[in-house]
């Protein structure tokens, strides 16, 4: 049988690409691995809607009230007011910017007094020494207390008539002071508390970034006889940068959200003169005293904003330091 | 021959499977972006529905009774008592105890969810009623109430009964009453003739006694802007004041700027330090130490200066009515705690079975005799009652209700700014600012204030 001729060759239809399978419907279906990656989003959507829900839905529902005039009750026929509550908000200096005051006041005071204990304390504890682990879980008893009970405890120890402070302050000759109970006294004195709560904290963050700091760039500014405070300062600072930064943007965080030790001491509206309100108390009392959730929600929107920004900036700065 | 129903959703979702699978094997496995989008939206709408879901509108049989309630020793006294109810009723009762803050607030997460895990709220009728009623949290009693000859209605004092209607409906019923008591120091006061009839009486005395450099106070008594408001109200009336005159604000009036003056004055001068810091629980503790000659506070707290534990006083202290003022003795003798229905609750029925029993003619006569003063003029009138009493407080008690204005703060929806209003110009009092600029001030806030809630209580 004649081999057949080049021309008789039957030609083969070159191989393409398998056509996409259709349904019996006419659609087209998705290929396996297509399929596999939606299914897996489909498997993982009741999860990330569940978070989703829990974060974004309780932001658009506080946004949506800011703009009404919900009193009384969250459910009732509110009607809207547009920015009006955010209006009222800014232009209320009785209230509104006194507690803004007092909140960056109180976070900036508290905040830097327990970043430089906190510092001196991880400098002294970086060296192993003697009873070093006694003297790290003592240190932890603070951070291990609740809010509420560290309030009432600092409470009792500081009642100006049976406190056991003015008892001691008297040993030295410093009369009877009136602490919680003074309106000018009452924030320096919630920062005081929150600096013994919350340094431990600190130390722990920073002794955790001194632990991992080279030994040897120190060791050559020790050779070339830099003193200990020139060490510190041009040697260990500059390369804790970052954690001191870190550490600063969490506690910073969590200080302006303070809460729990201002209600426990102060009571609603953080005081007889409102001497302790910050803006979280303010949101508290208007949302629970005063049930004026518009005005409450407006209030608790623009603390976010607040909050955001000096994440946001505070960020930007740990960025470019560790850039 | 017809399927059922289980093997019928099977073949469904084998049609649903086939339908998606092509002729080409590779595709036996894929989804098309229809089925894809059709699953995801399928989830999201049934965790919507099983969020949403108004659940059962009927109430489970073995479902508990739930009571809120304050820690207070009424509940404590009728925590004994709930045993008998349940035989009763064939229902257990669950009873949960918060303190008045976390109480109120609990109420208004709750509430605001329509929430039918409560049946019977124990609510503070002069703070949160007016509120709760605008707010339709409370269940419509009036029927109840005045329907049942046995229940005897009428038998609640004046007063406190008043205080239960709101928008011409009984909403709560009273269980607690309170009136504030001169608590003094026996020891003290024999040189002076016993207890002080006047005000001004008191306040000589307590400027005599006070030492306060060694720890001695004349006087001590609630010093918090919003906290001394209820306390500070007896005072005001007793100089002829009041919150409110003719609906307008009443806290700028010479009787009002008086009477803030004279509370200033007596802290100020005669009290311990951080007043303004102080209610209840920092003032009580320092009059149950001896440190203080005189303390005026609700009469319900007395059973502290005679418990060996807390007070250093029991023999020493003593019980008077409130001291006349300029208008004479007018202390406020109110409703503290009542007993209302949450309108979502699914066992309204036997809600107000318990309220009923709970706050009927014997069982207010029980707790009365057991140290808790109630609203029913049955259980006053009953001398048997008043025998757990010291002799001098039940005398006290007696003409302070006797004398007594039904309420000790502003009749508004938002009691709770209403008071810090009120309050400003007491803490200038306390702190030895001038009062009447700061009176005048809170007097224009207030009025402002009674502007708004006049409209809103158009309900």
């Amino acid at each position: 049988m004649p081999s057949p001729t080049l021309a008789e060759t039957p030609t083969v239809a070159p191989e393409r690409p398998a056509a996409r399978a259709t349904t019996r419907s006419g659609r087209k279906a998705i290929p396996f691995e297509q399929a596999n990656r939606r299914l897996k989003w489909a498997l993982l959507s009741p999860a990330l809607g569940f978070v989703a829900l829990m974060i974004i839905f309780p932001l658009v529902f506080t946004l949506n009230l800011s703009l009404t005039d919900a009193f009384g009750a969250v459910n009732a026929n509110n009607t809207y007011i547009g920015l009006q509550n955010f209006i009222d908000a800014l232009t209320d200096t009785r209230r509104f910017w006194p507690a803004v005051w007092r909140t960056v006041y109180f976070t900036v005071g508290a905040v830097l007094l327990q970043t430089v204990l906190g510092l001196a304390l991880a400098m002294l504890m970086r060296k192993a020494f003697r009873g070093m682990e006694i003297v790290r879980t003592i240190l932890m008893v603070p951070l291990l207390a609740t809010p509420v009970a560290i309030g009432i405890l600092w409470l009792l120890i500081l009642d100006p008539t049976n406190g056991i402070a003015n008892h001691l302050l008297g040993f030295v000759g410093i009369p009877p002071q009136e602490f919680l109970g003074s309106v000018s006294q009452s924030l320096p004195t919630l920062m005081l508390i929150d600096v013994w709560q919350w340094t431990p904290m600190m130390t722990i963050l920073l002794l955790a970034g001194l632990s991992t700091l080279p030994e040897e760039p120190e060791e050559a500014a020790l050779m070339d006889g830099a003193n200990a405070w020139q060490r510190f300062r041009y040697i260990i600072l500059p390369m804790l940068r970052t954690t001191l930064l870190t550490a600063l943007v969490l506690r910073g965080v969590d200080a302006l959200k303070t809460f729990d030790i201002i209600y426990a001491t102060k009571g609603p509206g953080g005081g007889s003169a409102f001497e302790a309100e910050t803006l979280n108390v303010y949101a508290y009392g208007l949302t629970f005293d005063y049930q004026e959730y518009g005005l409450a929600s407006a209030v608790l929107v623009l603390f976010t904003i607040f909050i955001v920004a000096v994440v946001v900036l505070l960020r930007r700065r740990t960025g470019r330091t560790s850039a | 021959m017809t399927m059922p129903p289980i093997r019928r959703r099977h073949g469904a979702a084998e049609r649903s499977l086939s339908r998606g699978a092509g002729p080409v094997a590779p595709a036996k496995h894929a989804l098309t972006r229809r089925s894809f989008g059709a699953l995801v939206a399928a989830t999201a709408g049934a965790a919507t529905l099983s969020a949403c879901s108004p659940g059962p509108r009927t109430a489970d049989p073995n479902a508990p009774l739930r009571i809120m309630a304050i820690n207070h020793v009424w509940s404590q006294a009728i925590a004994e008592h709930l045993p008998e109810f349940e035989d009763l009723v064939g229902r257990r009762v669950s009873m949960r105890l918060l303190t008045a803050d976390q109480l109120s607030n609990s109420y208004n997460v709750k509430l605001n969810a329509s929430a039918t895990d409560i049946d019977v709220m124990m609510v503070r009728a002069l703070q949160e009623q007016i509120l709760f009623t605008r707010n339709g949290w409370l269940a419509d009693l009036t029927d109840r109430v005045e329907g049942d000859a046995a229940y005897d209605w009428t038998d609640f004092q004046e007063a406190p009964r008043e205080r239960s209607v709101t928008a011409d409906k009984v909403v709560s019923v009273p269980i607690v009453t309170e009136r504030p008591a001169l608590y003094y120091r026996k020891d003290l006061l024999e040189d002076f003739g016993g207890a002080p009839a006047t005000l001004e009486e008191m306040l000589e005395i307590s400027l005599e006694l006070a030492d306060r450099n060694n720890g001695f106070f004349g006087y001590v008594g609630r010093g918090q802007r919003s906290g001394a408001v209820t306390q500070w109200s007896s005072f005001l009336y007793s100089f002829g004041g009041d919150f409110t005159v003719d609906g307008a604000s009443g806290i700028g009036t010479p009787e009002a700027i008086a009477a803030y003056e004279f509370y200033g004055r007596l802290l100020a001068e005669t009290g311990p330090p951080g007043v303004t810091n102080m209610s209840l629980e920092q003032a009580m503790p320092i009059f149950a130490q001896g440190k203080a000659a005189f303390y005026i506070d609700a009469d319900a707290i007395y059973s502290n200066f005679l418990d060996p534990g807390i007070s250093t006083v029991i023999e020493e202290v003593g019980f008077a009515p409130f001291p006349a003022g300029p208008a004479g003795s007018v202390p406020h003798n109110i409703p503290s705690w009542s007993l209302g229905i949450n309108r979502f609750s699914l066992l309204q029925d036997d809600a107000w079975e318990f309220i009923r029993w709970i706050s009927g003619p014997e069982m207010v006569a029980r707790l009365q005799a057991a140290g808790i003063p109630g609203a029913r003029q049955s259980a006053w009138d009953d001398s048997a009652t008043l025998a757990s009493f010291p002799n001098d407080l039940a005398e006290s008690m007696r003409i302070n209700a006797e004398n007594g204005k039904g309420t000790d703060r502003p009749d508004v929806i938002q009691v709770g700014r209403a008071r810090d209003i009120v309050g400003r110009p007491l803490v200038a009092g306390i702190t030895g600012a001038a009062v009447p600029p700061v009176a005048a001030d809170a007097d224009a806030e207030f009025a402002d204030f009674l502007i708004r809630d006049n409209r809103q209580r158009e309900f």
